[in-house]
């Protein structure tokens, strides 16, 4: 059986404001990445990170759809993942910055965090079979694996061959695929024939395409096929069409102005700043200043200690 | 009598009664069929759901062993011939080795992926390589290979002692063999195992002319050599087989001998071989007369035809040949 529910949002209908915490939320992971790149810009920060501007919805809506035994399984774009599920935005910054109270001593970084039911690794497509492998593990339970995954994934074949064991088997496996249209430089349309609906269809899994950018309409939508993975009917596919509103990594937007332009026209911060001018600039300005506060004290740690075994 | 596939296949069916954790995933593993090489026959009918027949996705299973290592359970995967363990290269080198230090801590990953290996059996190309050398030195990977000496359900439990992922190679021409017992290996040859290693020797002879380094499928290849030499050349020559290939356990006693030769079925260069010279150097500098020796399969595929795959493949004759040319 395939499923196809479809979520919109009316741009021109006045939206309500999401709860305060959700807001919050939203604004905390916008605000880390907006401060990850201006380190990066200062020469504070190594390495690489990939940003999710744009995209801090996703995992808000999801949030609460998770029990404290989910495992949630997330990529290199994993920063909102992390922070919606665990809000210790400290410990994710001194992961990335290789300071004290590190996640993972600094050895992972951004792209590797382990903590908790909580796992990001860096190899596009790798995650989905320890998912499936994971799924197995909690299959009656009651509890699912989610992993997150981009469009550009769907070019591994990985994916397939996890699907279908997936499917085979009927794991709780909750499959959500950001596609924000862009595969690094690489428009969507340039690396995907077909579409991700057809792939899922293929291997008789639900499927299910969001386009809201509303957490409590995704929520609303969601809510009994995610139960549905819960009470052992089966991996479900989640597809978000999303927008990436800054670059691939870090100055490295390869898209004209006037696509840049239209992926910022989709932006929820924008949004909710034209739409609640009484209260949404003032959630903004704490957020914006409890994260300069978390980054100076962060950046002020010593370097963390990795204790090799 | 017990064949080696018969003892694999009974660790097995004890190692899955004693510890319900753990899983078996592979292809064609489960009853009637039980595997390829009928290692796993039994399993599934015993066992149910903890026994997985799989399609054919060789990355997948290995990354499904590893989400079930992750998550708190313990996994063996089949790999039916080990040449196919290259599709599960990424999940194994870059997911469940780098997981057990990655994330800053050490992360349990109990998995073991079996690989029946090696050739001599006709199969061709595609189905007879000694892959081993391409898994070696990948930080958190341990290679394990299975003898004719070692008891296979201590060496499970050693592996998932471990806590990070292993490989483990089985011979496919060993699964036909017996398993030793009782420190005899035949009128000229007794055996022991410590800390790991099984050493082949003659009985009396403290101080052989030389000792072979091996690995479990050389195994009666190295000892026909053996044989002839002593017979034959009057060179006693004495065998260590660890059962662990990478990292090597310490090999004891190779300072009596007058010379040290590594002995492996894996193609030329880059070699097992390379890697125990690399170790046993340093150490064995100043007893040395000459250079260790190193006997491995030509630089080449494993050709289908019989004469051809004999030529290829490490022999017992090339052994001897290559023995007496070092010590001549």
């Amino acid at each position: 059986m395939v499923a196809t529910v479809s979520t919109s949002h009316d741009l021109r209908r006045s939206p309500l404001p999401p709860a305060q915490e959700d807001l919050e939320l939203l604004l905390l992971i916008r605000h880390f990445e907006l401060t990850l790149l201006r380190l990066f810009e200062t020469g504070e920060l190594s390495g690489t990170t990939h940003t999710c501007l744009g995209q801090e919805y996703i995992p808000v809506a999801l949030a609460p759809l998770f029990r404290e035994e989910d495992f949630v399984l997330s990529n290199h774009r994993g920063h909102g993942h992390f922070l919606a599920r665990y809000a210790e935005p400290h410990a994710l910054l001194a992961e990335i910055m290789g300071r004290e109270g590190a996640l993972c001593a600094g050895v992972g970084g951004s792209q590797h965090v382990y903590h908790r039911r909580f796992l990001s690794t860096g190899v596009q497509g790798e995650s989905l079979p320890v998912a499936v492998g994971v799924a197995l593990k909690l299959a009656g339970t009651g509890a699912l694996a989610c992993v997150y995954v981009g469009d550009g994934t769907w070019g591994e074949g990985a994916v397939y061959e996890a699907l279908n064991m997936a499917r085979l088997w009927r794991v709780p496996l909750l499959v959500v695929v950001e596609n924000n249209g862009i595969a690094q430089s690489t428009p969507t349309r340039e690396q995907m024939a077909g579409s991700v609906a057809a792939r899922a269809a293929a291997f008789d899994v639900p499927y299910h395409r969001v386009t809201s950018t509303e957490v409590d309409e995704i929520r609303a939508g969601l809510a009994a096929p995610v139960e549905a993975v819960r009470s052992g009917q089966g991996p479900l596919v989640v597809e978000f069409v999303t927008h990436r509103i800054g670059p691939h990594s870090k100055g490295d937007d390869s898209r004209s102005p006037e696509e840049v332009a239209l992926a910022a026209g989709q932006d929820w911060h924008a949004r909710y700043a034209a739409a609640f001018p009484d209260s949404f600039p003032a959630l903004d300005a704490r957020a914006r200043e409890r994260v300069a506060r978390i980054a100076a004290e962060v950046t002020a740690r010593p370097p963390s200690v990795w204790e090799r075994g | 009598m017990t064949r080696v596939s018969e003892h694999l296949n009974r660790a097995l069916h004890d190692l899955m009664e004693a510890d319900p954790r753990v899983h078996l995933l592979g292809e064609d593993i489960s009853d009637p069929y039980g595997g390829a090489f009928k290692v796993t026959r039994g399993l599934s009918t015993r066992f149910g759901h903890r026994v997985r027949s799989t399609p054919l996705s060789e990355g997948a299973i290995t990354g499904i062993g590893a989400g079930l290592a992750l998550a708190g359970d313990r996994a063996i995967v089949e790999i039916m011939f080990a040449d196919f363990a290259a599709l599960a290269f990424d999940q194994l080198v870059n997911f469940a080795a780098k997981s057990t230090s990655m994330y800053g801590r050490p992360v349990p990953i109990p998995l073991v992926v079996r690989c029946p290996s090696g050739g001599n059996r006709g199969y061709g190309p595609t189905h007879s390589q000694s892959p081993q050398k391409h898994f070696i030195g990948v930080p958190g990977l341990s290679l394990f290979e299975m003898t004719p000496f070692h008891d296979a359900g201590a060496l499970f439990a050693e592996m998932f002692a471990q806590e990070r992922p292993c490989l483990l190679f089985e011979d496919k021409v060993l699964y036909t063999r017996r398993m030793y017992t009782g420190g005899v290996v035949d009128d000229l040859f007794a055996y022991e195992v410590r800390d790991g290693v099984a050493r082949v020797f003659v009985d009396g002879v403290s101080e052989p002319d030389c000792v072979l380094v091996t690995h479990g499928g050389m195994t009666h290849r190295a000892l026909e050599a053996a044989r002839a030499l002593l017979l034959e050349d009057d060179v006693a020559c004495e065998l260590l087989i660890p059962s662990r290939l990478y990292p090597l356990p310490e090999l004891a006693g190779l300072e009596r001998a007058r010379h040290v030769c590594v002995v492996e079925d894996g193609s030329a260069g880059g070699t097992w071989g390379a890697e125990v010279s690399r170790v046993l150097y340093p150490r064995l500098w100043p007893a040395l007369r000459r250079p260790i020796g190193l006997l491995s399969a030509a630089d080449s595929v494993i050709p289908a035809a019989p004469h051809l795959e004999r030529e290829v493949l490490l022999q017992a004759d090339d052994i001897r040949n290559a023995i007496v040319e070092a010590l001549s």
